[in-house]
């Protein structure tokens, strides 16, 4: 019997042996970033998994472990659910998810009528004005969210840009006491994921064919009911994939809230960072982040389902 | 087109461009202001460049965040171009789902998840297999080339989706060895899209606070993370003049790759 299995495992060996000279090339330029990616990306979520079921404990590293050996020389496995307990309980942490899922939604509201009109100009300028204006709006992304919001410090703060010029012209008596409240994180969300609304509407209404309108003009449509009968329904693709570009990110924003906002601006990033930094509660901040991930898992399989969609169809053009 | 319209869009779009450059403007503006006072303009001076380069603290920091980004940088284009490669000349193989969630899932990923995971990584792999022994550069530039790879992979793919295949494919009839054909005529065709895939590799990594923060250890600060530090203390005109240099460098840089890449985008028209 055991002879047999041997020669089956050497024949499965031996077609891999194949399959693998047949395609060395492929396998390696496969598997060198999918190792990685698998190494970096996908098993340290198992572990944040793993040390979200833990306690906290004083030492290095501070929590406790999953697999014990008892007294008795059991194997034990303690999986603690107290910080999802905590989680769901505390109205401090409830208040902080739907303060995060509000500012993205109101940010990537405001992202949305802002960035239209902007992508429509750009795609609509002449080719040689508009890599001019795509520049100016990729330029900012290139600067970290760290300095943008630094900017936008000194252009909110009491006695900051914004208040100056407001005063100088007469238009309000008293500076407005815009940092460090909710309405300065949500300007630095749009300040910074602007760029990121812009870029896929841009793409999607520069192969939006324009004659279309022309010909519902013919027909007699005005410009209003031919913009929305015509050019929004084609730009739904750039819209949703916009949208979920600056909603993602802005539900685990950190940096945005803790610098712009006050201290009642509390989202599950700040939360995450303070139970880890401040509090070096390991295993509640890894509960935070399983719950941000199901927070935001729904968005990101739809983005990653229409990004799949729209590089297949440009592998589809030229394939 | 009615005259109205052009004039409501060219409003909207002068109100969005002034909205993401008046804060970078006034950054630089005060940066030049002789005086502390953020408020009140001192007359111009270049003194708080003088500073800046006589703190040794911030000079560290600088060095640190340039290397970390020149090794991730590298190393993301070389993996990233790989992954962007099987993606776009493969077909259908096995693992093609998984590595098309997995470099696009970091892409929107919030940093403090990507920061927070990796710590636990090697701070789990420290108890099991005893590395990595510290944290500091080498724990920094292996996560900021997890989600460096995915942008890298995104900027190649698009490039050889774009590109004609016929070369390749009448390279490969000739009986060129497909190694040959990558080196001979693929590499030179996406060199300008690997110019910008690194670029963006670099600056995403000089610019990352959240992902050093948790993957850092003592000694070993990055730039944000200096920043980020002092920021919290308020605003000086020390952080308007790093914040300046670090602007004025990432706009050339860009400039140039896009320089690169117009320029080679109408040759290849033309030819």
């Amino acid at each position: 019997m055991w002879a047999t299995v041997v020669a089956d495992l050497f024949r499965v060996v031996g077609t891999w042996g194949r399959e693998i000279r047949d395609s060395r090339g492929r396998y390696v330029v496969t598997a060198l970033p999918l190792l990685y990616l698998i190494a970096f990306f996908l098993v340290p979520f198992l572990f944040v998994l793993k040390i979200s079921f833990a306690t906290s404990a004083i030492g290095q590293p501070p929590y406790t472990p999953l697999v014990a050996w008892g007294e008795d020389g059991a194997l034990t496995i303690r999986l603690v659910f107290d910080n999802y307990r905590f989680l769901l309980g505390d109205p401090l942490y409830v208040g902080a998810y739907l303060n995060s899922l509000r500012f993205a939604t109101v940010a990537t509201l405001a992202c949305l009528v802002i960035g239209y009109p902007i992508a429509y100009g750009i795609a609509r300028a002449r080719p040689a004005i508009r890599v001019v204006l795509l520049v100016l709006v990729i330029l900012p992304f290139w600067t970290s969210s760290l300095l943008r919001s630094y900017a936008l410090i000194g252009i909110l703060r009491t006695n900051g840009v914004l208040n100056q010029i407001l005063l100088g012209l007469g238009v309000i008596d008293q500076p407005l006491e815009i940092l460090h409240s909710n309405l300065a994180v949500h300007i630095g969300i749009v300040y910074n994921y602007l760029p990121f609304m812009i870029l896929p509407l841009v793409a999607t209404l520069m192969r939006l064919d324009f004659t279309l309108l022309e010909a519902a003009a013919d027909l007699g449509a005005r410009p209003i009911s031919a913009f929305l009968r015509v050019t929004l329904p084609l730009s739904i693709p750039g819209i949703v994939a916009g949208s979920l570009l600056v909603f993602i990110p802005a539900v685990g924003e950190f940096v945005i809230p803790d610098l712009l906002g006050g201290p009642d601006s509390l989202t599950i990033g700040r939360v995450l960072w303070t139970e880890f930094f401040t509090n070096r509660d390991w295993p509640l901040a890894a509960a935070v982040a399983v719950a941000m991930l199901m927070l935001i898992v729904i968005p990101i399989m739809l983005f990653e389902y229409f990004t799949e969609r729209e590089a297949r169809r440009g592998e589809g053009r030229t394939g | 087109m009615n005259g109205r319209r052009p004039f409501v869009l060219y409003t909207a779009m002068a109100f969005g461009y002034a909205f993401l450059y008046l804060p970078i403007v006034a950054v630089i503006v005060y940066s030049f202001n002789e005086s502390r006072m953020v408020t009140v303009w001192g007359g111009f001076s270049t003194k708080w460049y003088g500073e800046l380069f006589q703190n040794q603290q911030i000079l560290d920091a600088a060095q640190r965040s340039l290397l970390i980004a020149t090794v991730t940088a590298s190393l993301a284009v070389v993996f990233g171009t790989l992954a962007g490669l099987a993606l776009a000349r493969f077909g259908r193989f096995r693992g093609r789902g998984t590595l098309g969630l997995l470099t696009s899932a970091p892409l929107v990923m919030p940093e403090v998840i990507l920061g927070l995971s990796s710590l636990l990584l090697f701070v789990s792999l420290q108890g099991l297999i005893g590395w990595p022994e510290r944290r500091g550069l080498t724990t920094i530039t292996i996560a900021h080339i997890t989600f460096c790879i995915c942008y890298v992979t995104v900027i190649v793919r698009s490039r050889l989706v774009q590109m004609d295949h016929a070369l390749e494919e009448a390279a490969m009839d000739l009986g060129a060895r497909p190694w040959k054909v990558f080196f001979v005529i693929t590499l030179p065709l996406i060199a300008p899209a690997l110019v910008a895939g690194w670029l963006l590799a670099f600056t995403l990594s000089l610019d990352d606070l959240v992902v050093a923060s948790f993957t850092s250890g003592p000694g070993s600060s990055t730039l944000p993370m200096l920043i980020y530090s002092k920021v919290k203390l308020g605003v000086t005109p020390e952080i308007n003049a790093l914040a300046t240099i670090i602007i004025v460098l990432i706009a050339i840089a860009v400039t140039l790759a896009g320089v690169v890449m117009h320029r080679n985008a109408t040759q290849a028209n033309n030819r």
